[in-house]
């Protein structure tokens, strides 16, 4: 039994750590979120050339056949950068893609890889939750074929990404149906939510032609499909968000040791002291559950949907928690534009309810503990 | 990354349960309110720690030499584990085997090898540990329990609290202060004392649950042999943290499955009460909170797991395990708590399940200040793995 990262894995992370540092330091972030086009197309494409777009995905299907492990490594990496990119839209579409892998979408897969591609999935309807089966969203039947209307809100990254694998109802059954985002039709309102490097839409359909191409999935296979990617993306936003803990918890404790206040630096102080202890047992116990997750669904583990609930829950609660916590140690400065914490805090917060907060998280285990 | 067990560790899991399923005798089930009741029920556990030691199961984490199987750490949680399963008695020599022992064999004499690990294997000595004092808690080193060398013995002469298991042991590791002059860290033996010995007095302390389960320790010129100083003479400071380590890393393998068999019955038990007509599993806010007190329990879980995989590549129980008893200590309160919020009112009375979940919430109350508070805890992760100053 080991829990460590094996030396692969190690390899994997200090690549990203390098590759990231050098590449999107914060002042790049802060560019993208002062301009209108908050993706790094550049960005983008160095880290598809590194294969990390779907990288836990098949070969035959453009990835790089590794592991979940891995995915969370490179999400962490990424998270601790505040990346401004599409790739847990991207990780989330091309997951849901591959578990309905045929030749349309392996030729799309294999361009999502390359990076000339993005994608994202659709899945909300404006009044619905997380759930799959709560979506109402319908496919209309026409002489001319299938046509969708319909309102999806707080779907990551739409305007900036090429498809939408949107979740649909058809005659009852749940289906995915592909759709470009320049398709006629429709229609994207960016909400602008606290993280300024990461943009989310409400997007409307109106009358929107879909062709029998771009039927992906129906039924239990589409339903499984979304469940699975909807959990490989979840396990990818713990990742983030333990990413930018690590950094919030590196940062302060930093600053702990160099302030001085009444002649003495501050984290010679037990109240300050205590601060940083608790930031660092909820940084560790995060990435216990989160990577714990990440293995466990990889080898299809019995638990392995509870842990991922699990992970999500607790990274959820106690991201908030560290980003709080730095906050309150830096004092004023923390509080401040300048300061690089708020886009920490804000990348957290974010995260923090997208495919469920820890209260949603915490009623999907109580469904698998209460028989 | 990788969670599975490996074909050694498989075949020592099977092995034992192999082992536990013929072995294991029928639960105890008299209540331990007559002394009688309590004889008894130290005569069962003395028993089965017989057992184990005949079946070649106690130490099992000591080295091959000193009569343990010299397992990994990942075995050792294996084993814990197993055992709970198994419904097997509680280990009554948790502090002789997982503290004294390991400390014995690594600074104590020969002679003391010989004398005291066999007889502690086979529950014929049963360990406890005089550390805190009355004045001496958190700041353990400010004790003052004082031994003269008068010959070949030392006399020893103060007193001694919170002491587990002080009423049954026959044997007690002490610290003392052999020099008074020294800085407060530098003047400090470890002695093995004989609890028979003329003058060792014992009284129970009793807990806010109603329950002792340990003791005040006088001790009135007390004799004893020099020969049974462990480790070097005012160097007992050194020794006391080495059986200190010991303590938080062995902690936190068994109490997985103690916490869980709790977790597991509240969720039960819930499962079976209706209030206003309904069950109360289907009020949203119930599933909330046992929802809650699971998923803390499994990162507990993970925690361990964790910190066990480390401690294996390491080969050495490190300051991480004061972030284990952090988050154990505070888990059980808040999920002692959950257990009285989800059975309401007459979940607190000791009529309830045997007054489980009200001896739950307020034993619990205690895990935040033994083996080290929670204050001491953040200290030691501040100073010992932050790097951070020393505080006061």
């Amino acid at each position: 039994m080991e829990f460590d990262l094996s030396k692969p894995q190690k390899l994997l992370r200090e690549a990203a750590q390098a590759t990231l540092s050098q590449n999107c330091p914060l002042t790049r972030v802060r560019e993208r979120m002062a301009s209108q086009d908050i993706h790094d197309q550049s960005l983008w494409q160095l880290i598809a050339d590194q294969g990390w777009v779907g990288l836990h995905l098949d070969e035959t299907l453009g990835g790089l056949g590794l592991g979940l492990v891995e995915l969370a490594v490179v999400a962490e990496e990424m998270g601790r950068a505040c990346l401004p990119c599409p790739f847990l839209a991207t990780t989330w579409a091309a997951t849901l893609l591959a578990q309905v892998a045929n030749s349309d979408s392996a030729s799309t897969l294999s361009a999502m890889a390359e990076g000339s591609q993005t994608a994202s999935v659709a899945l909300m309807d404006q009044d619905s939750d997380w759930d799959v089966e709560h979506v109402q969203t319908q496919l209309n039947p026409t002489s001319a074929g299938w046509q969708l209307s319909g309102h999806k809100t707080m779907v990551l990254d739409a305007a900036e990404v090429d498809t939408l694998l949107c979740v649909v109802r058809k005659e009852n059954e749940i289906a995915v149906v592909s759709v470009s985002t320049r398709a006629s039709g429709v229609k994207c309102t960016p909400t602008q939510v606290l993280d300024a490097t990461r943009k989310l839409y409400d997007v409307r359909f109106e009358g929107v032609a879909i062709a029998q191409k771009d039927m992906i999935a129906v039924g239990d296979q589409a339903i499984l499909a979304i469940e699975y990617s909807t959990r490989v993306a979840t396990i990818a936003a713990c990742a983030e968000m333990l990413g930018a803990m690590q950094w919030i918890r590196e940062t302060t404790l930093d600053y702990a040791k160099t302030r001085k206040q009444f002649d003495r630096t501050i984290g010679s102080y037990q109240a300050v002291q205590h601060q940083c202890a608790d930031m660092l047992l909820m940084t560790e116990s995060a990435r216990a559950a989160a990577y714990y997750a990440a293995w466990a669904l990889s080898v299809n583990a019995p638990d392995s949907n509870k842990s991922v609930a699990i992970a999500k829950a607790y990274c959820s609660d106690a991201g908030r928690e560290v980003a709080h916590r730095g906050v309150q140690v830096h004092g004023g400065i923390g509080f401040t534009w300048e300061h690089d914490l708020h886009l920490f805090l804000k990348r957290i917060k974010v995260c923090e309810f997208l495919f469920g907060d820890a209260s949603w998280q915490r009623e999907q285990i109580a469904k698998l503990i209460l028989m | 990354m990788d969670l599975t067990l490996n074909a050694e560790e498989l075949h020592f899991r099977d092995t034992l349960r192999g082992w536990l399923l013929a072995n294991v005798p029928p639960p105890w089930t008299v209540p331990l309110k007559s002394e009688e009741s309590k004889r008894a029920h130290l005569e069962y556990l003395r028993a089965w720690q017989r057992t184990m030691f005949d079946g070649g199961w106690a130490g099992v984490s000591w080295p091959k030499e000193h009569g343990g199987r010299g397992i990994t750490i990942i075995q050792q949680s294996i084993f814990q584990e197993e055992l709970a399963l198994a419904g097997a008695p509680q280990q009554l020599g948790v502090i002789g085997e997982g503290l004294v022992g390991p400390t014995i064999i690594a600074v104590g004499t020969e002679a003391q090898k010989q004398q005291f690990l066999k007889p502690l294997l086979k529950g014929e000595h049963i360990w406890c540990q005089g550390f805190s004092e009355p004045n001496a808690g958190s700041d353990l080193a400010a004790l003052n329990t004082r031994a003269v060398l008068d010959g070949d013995h030392y006399v020893v002469n103060g007193q001694k609290i919170w002491t587990s298991f002080g009423h049954v042991a026959n044997w007690c590791l002490l610290v003392v202060r052999t020099d008074a002059s020294a800085a407060k860290h530098k003047g400090l033996t470890c002695l093995l004392v004989d609890m028979a010995s003329q003058g060792v007095a014992v009284r129970p302390l009793k807990m806010m649950t109603g329950d002792s389960e340990f003791n005040e320790m006088f001790f009135t010129d007390v004799r004893v042999p020099v020969a049974n100083v462990l480790g070097k003479v005012n160097e007992g400071w050194g020794v006391a943290l080495t059986a200190l380590g010991n303590e938080r890393a062995n902690l936190g393998t068994g109490l997985y499955m103690m916490f869980k068999r709790d977790c597991d019955a509240l969720i039960a038990k819930a499962a079976t009460i209706q209030r206003n007509g309904k069950p109360i599993t289907d009020d949203p806010l119930v599933r909330q909170k046992l929802a809650q007190a699971h998923l803390d329990l499994e990162v507990f879980r993970l925690n361990s797991l964790r910190t066990l995989s480390g401690m294996n590549n390491t080969h050495a129980p490190g300051p991480e395990g004061s972030i284990l008893k952090l988050y154990w200590s505070e888990m059980n309160q808040r999920n002692a708590q959950i257990a009285l919020e989800v059975l309401g009112l007459s979940g607190q009375s000791w009529d309830f399940d045997e007054g489980r979940w009200a001896f739950n919430y307020l034993r619990s109350r205690g895990n935040t200040i033994e083996a080290g508070t929670s204050e001491i805890q953040r200290n030691i992760i501040a100073q010992r793995v932050l790097g951070l100053p020393r505080s006061y």
